[in-house]
């Protein structure tokens, strides 16, 4: 006979809560919208306590289900920004020339010191960069998250948050432009 | 012939494709492109170095973030709210 897992509800809060948060906030960078997924999670959870199976662990089951609460987040915020984009408005100016792609004059990236990557980067820099990130559109950030932290290919983040490729690489392109600009300003 | 030239002059497509790089894989005629483009553009090449490190320090802001928890109150409330969606007798 196969060991199966068993769940106990009144310990999740114990056993769970923190570790969900944690998982939440570094990928929607939103602690309060952090804090509703989880008792999201929590109630979805209990509503379908006949659906744990045991097979996997109570903590990797209840991952999933915030997992697919991101998601949906996540989609919600593509959803707007490709509206936006529809509309030809962006909110954002444009750092290029229309015709032939030039860096618009005065908007052409600088030295600014950041060209090589110190480890040891003071904490007036990360700062900053914890400002700039904040105006940047969400999805940027969950995309950023997705790829990096948990290390889903290009495919599959399309994929999840239905986006086509070519609109992808626009909204990380712009972001990315975006925030550079902003450090560039702010430090 | 036409396409080269494109390129070359096409900081907006270059920036493009350096995030792409970072992201993903770049096709070989991607890569090309972008090599061309690079060692005539030194705005770029400077966006380039920049666009790296900037990944980088944003990795290291989530990493070095401290201890993520939630407060003692709202856990309280998460459990109350358990305790009353599940009566104690399953």
């Amino acid at each position: 006979m196969t060991h199966l897992n068993s769940i106990d509800p009144q310990q999740w809060v114990n056993s769970h809560a923190d570790y969900l948060y944690a998982f939440a906030v570094t990928r929607v960078n939103d602690e309060s919208l952090a804090r509703d997924l989880v008792q999201e999670t929590f109630l979805a959870a209990l509503e379908r306590l006949d659906r744990f199976e045991g097979r996997s662990s109570e903590r990797t089951w209840l991952t999933a289900i915030l997992k697919n609460k991101i998601m949906d987040v996540f989609r919600r915020k593509a959803s707007v920004l490709q509206s936006l984009q529809d509309c030809g408005s962006g909110g954002s100016i444009d750092f290029f020339e229309t015709g032939n792609g030039h860096w618009k004059e005065g908007h052409q990236p600088k030295v600014f010191g950041i060209e090589q990557y110190d480890e040891l980067a003071n904490k007036e820099f990360n700062h900053v960069l914890e400002q700039c990130l904040k105006k940047l559109p969400a999805l940027w950030l969950a995309v950023f998250t997705l790829r990096f932290i948990d290390e889903q290919t290009t495919e599959i983040i399309c994929d999840q948050l239905a986006v086509s490729a070519s609109n992808f690489w626009v909204i990380i392109h712009r972001a990315k432009v975006n925030l550079r600009a902003c450090l560039q300003k702010n430090w | 012939m036409k396409k080269m030239e494109k390129i070359a002059y096409n900081c907006r497509k270059a920036t493009l494709l350096i995030e792409k790089q970072q992201f993903g894989r770049l096709t070989i005629g991607e890569r090309i492109e972008l090599r061309i483009h690079l060692a005539g553009c030194s705005v770029c090449r400077v966006f380039q170095q920049q666009s790296i490190t900037i990944n980088k320090m944003i990795k290291g802001v989530f990493n070095t973030r401290g201890p993520i928890i939630l407060d003692n109150d709202f856990k309280k409330s998460l459990q109350d709210q358990i305790d009353k969606n599940y009566p104690n007798n399953f």
